[in-house]
């Protein structure tokens, strides 16, 4: 049936395709392979990001990967019956993997190879350029590695969008026997999912850019801080440490460079507040996630009070390109002083939502218009919410907003980790701000009075029947003013666009 | 899951202090194995951690992982953060409840089922999210709610 010797089917293993069903799917997949007598290998590599498609399944032909979207344990007769392992029709196919419009109409530089290699093989990882940053920078003084993240203009993607190069260059400068690099994997945004599917889809990656991070600023050791609701994501990382480590990419003398760096993982607990940086730390040294005063800057007394690198994880895994490819190259891609890509995710109410990595500067409207198909229930959309939790509910109006760090700040939202969440017209606005007041009372670490309080006092004044909006817009100015973190200062900024926005959903409910 | 046991606690609390573990992930390791810490582990994890007992009864608080008590012999968590609410958590969370009896954050009578909230499992993209005993379920409706707890419940 097949010129092939054995047919190679990818599957993804990723935990949104493992939630659609792709373990069934594969144990169907071998039981009728081996009814029908044919070999095949099955290689669950990680997601494409297009998660309207899941459980996306490939097949390798001689033109290329062809893929078949939404496929289940009940398509695999007739799969097999239509000739899939040399890419036949179906009506599930979607034709050449890389020609699916979603995908070729995205610039994938961090998530490259994604999805397409075995997480967990290294010689797929080298052979598609992976280890090219590492290996210049093992050349390079910490000073010069410093100076190509300078030049690159990367900004975290953590959601503050500070420079990477001036925190690595404090940590560098600052004195001390022990540094330490603490990757922030804490991904608590709703509508966020990037770190998860670069952590489970090319793990070394961001083992790669973490080694880097070292290296520039004189850390040896690393830790991964590990949100406990990515159980997929764990596995992963800890079973790519070790492989690396195998590979002498980790640990002693690092290809011979006389160069170290260890790392490990250590898994969250179940607090959004953990994801800011200070509290994060608290919660590595095995205590509750209470924020910290600053100053002192972590990249001064961070981990047990010794210099630290905190970065996001999709500001790591930027970096092996910057390395491979020159700061400068970075510094083209993007618009005025948001350089670079950024994954954006699509998600909520969204026909076709997943991950889009573009190169800032592309308007809201064109990421909505070009990939997402509109709201699932078929509705107008009604809001995006943009950045998180804590990020700003915007209307249609403002949609010709460019993606930029500074383009957002001037419509008083942020872009954050890059979560899109759409809403459809049945959304309540009220309901909403409700909810960011909760989830602030929620997660709330209860350090500042304006934030513990504030919070519920501000559920319940929008629990009542009839509103006092300026007694809330009181609140929201104590909380921005008197709150340490940006979980108390920021929770009024979905608040107050939303009664912005939608202020006939705040009018008198009787 | 085990069922508690004092002795089987204090050796994971010793390894833990003995490996040069922090607090947390004794912790971690607690509700790995038994599903929740129970009020026994309190001194001994003070001592060997060199906290006061109010501190690490302050851990086990501040962390939702962190259960005091003991989980039915399956936890379901649903996500009730905003991409899922977009597509209607809300009602499914609902749904659960009204169809269990169990409200959120408790237990059946029969101790069977735990029914949790969660914040996000990064499955946004495909709301209503929620996670079975370590397994991750996408695009919940009803339907799949049923045989879920139908599986349960056999
Ligand atoms: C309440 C709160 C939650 C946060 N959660 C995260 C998170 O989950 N992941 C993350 O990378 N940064 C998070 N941040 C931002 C971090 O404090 C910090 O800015 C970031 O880790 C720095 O890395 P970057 O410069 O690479 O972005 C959060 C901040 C606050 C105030
Ligand atoms: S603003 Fe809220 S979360 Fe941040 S430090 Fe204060 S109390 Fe803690
Ligand atoms: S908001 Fe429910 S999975 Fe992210």
């Amino acid at each position: 049936m097949n010129a092939q010797a054995v047919n190679r089917i990818f599957v993804p293993g990723d935990m949104l395709a493992v939630a659609l069903g792709a373990d069934e799917l594969v144990a169907a997949l071998t039981v009728e392979a081996k009814k029908r007598n044919i070999s095949i290998e099955i290689i669950r590599n990680g997601s494409r990001g297009i998660c309207w498609a899941e459980t996306l399944l490939e097949v390798q032909t001689d033109a290329g990967r062809v893929a078949y979207g939404n496929v289940t344990a009940a398509d695999v007769t007739s799969l097999f019956d239509a000739n899939f392992l040399s890419g036949g029709d179906h009506e599930k196919t979607l034709g050449l993997t890389q020609e699916i419009p979603w995908l070729a109409k995205q610039e994938r530089v961090i998530f490259n190879r994604c999805g397409i290699i075995d997480p967990l093989s290294l010689n797929e990882f080298i052979e598609t350029g992976g280890f090219a940053g590492l290996g210049k920078a093992l050349q390079m003084s910490g000073s010069q590695i410093v100076e190509q993240i300078l030049q690159s203009g990367l900004r975290g993607r953590g959601g503050a969008g500070f420079p990477t190069g001036i925190k690595w260059q404090t940590v560098l400068d600052t004195a001390g026997a022990i540094k330490h690099i603490v990757c922030n994997a804490d991904e608590g945004d709703s509508g966020t999912f990037s770190d998860r599917l670069i952590m489970e889809g090319d793990p070394f990656r961001l083992i790669e850019g973490m080694v880097i991070a070292g290296i520039a600023t004189g850390a040896e050791h690393g830790v991964i801080y590990l949100r406990s609701e990515y159980l997929f994501a764990v596995k992963m990382m800890k079973e790519a440490i070790n492989i690396a480590l195998a590979g002498n990419w980790v640990g002693a003398n690092i290809q011979g460079s006389g160069k170290t760096f260890d790392l490990r993982v250590f898994v969250g607990a179940g607090s959004y507040v953990c994801g800011e940086e200070t509290a994060l730390l608290e919660s590595l040294e095995g205590k509750p996630g209470i924020v910290r005063s600053k100053p002192p800057l972590p990249a001064i007394e961070g981990l047990f009070g010794q210099p630290t690198v905190i970065n996001n994880v999709i500001t790591l895994c930027a970096v092996p390109d910057i390395l491979a490819k020159g700061g400068d190259w970075h510094a083209s891609l993007g618009i005025g002083r948001s350089t670079g890509t950024l994954p954006f995710q699509l998600a909520g109410n969204v026909a076709k939502g997943g991950l889009v990595e573009l190169p800032f500067g592309s308007s809201l409207q064109k990421l909505l218009h070009d990939f997402t198909e509109g709201t699932k229930d078929g509705s107008n959309i009604r809001a995006v919410q943009v950045g998180g939790p804590l990020g700003a509910y915007l209307p249609p109006e403002l949609f010709d907003t460019l993606t930029g760090y500074e383009e957002f700040t001037a419509i008083g939202a942020g872009i954050g980790h890059g979560g899109i969440v759409i809403y459809g017209q049945s959304t309540n606005m009220r309901e909403q701000a409700k909810y960011a007041f909760e989830f602030c009372a929620e997660e709330s670490c209860g350090k500042c009075t304006p934030c513990r309080i504030g919070s519920i006092r501000g559920y319940e004044l929008l629990a009542t029947e009839q509103i006092d909006k300026s007694l809330i817009d009181d609140l929201c100015e104590v909380m921005i003013a008197g709150s340490a973190c940006a979980m108390g200062a920021m929770t009024p900024i979905p608040v107050q666009s939303l009664m912005r926005y939608w202020p006939e959903d705040f009018e008198d409910k009787s | 899951m085990h069922n508690w046991n004092d002795e089987h606690a204090l050796q994971i609390i010793e390894d833990c202090a003995n490996a040069g573990h922090v607090l947390t992930t004794a912790l971690r390791q607690l509700v790995d194995c038994f599903g929740f810490v129970d009020d026994a582990a309190i001194a001994p994890l003070a001592t060997h951690f060199l906290r006061s007992k109010a501190e690490v009864y302050g851990s086990i608080q501040y962390y939702s992982d962190f259960r005091d008590q003991k989980p039915g012999q399956h936890v379901l968590r649903i996500c009730q953060a905003e991409s899922c609410q977009a597509v209607g958590s809300k009602k499914i969370t609902k749904f659960v409840t009204a169809k269990t009896g169990i409200s959120l954050g408790d237990t059946s009578d029969d101790n069977r089922l735990t029914v949790e909230p969660v914040y996000c499992l990064g499955l946004c993209a495909n709301g209503p999210a929620a996670e079975l005993d370590g397994q991750p379920l996408a695009e919940l409706d009803e339907a799949k709610i049923n045989k879920i707890l139908s599986g349960i419940s056999s």
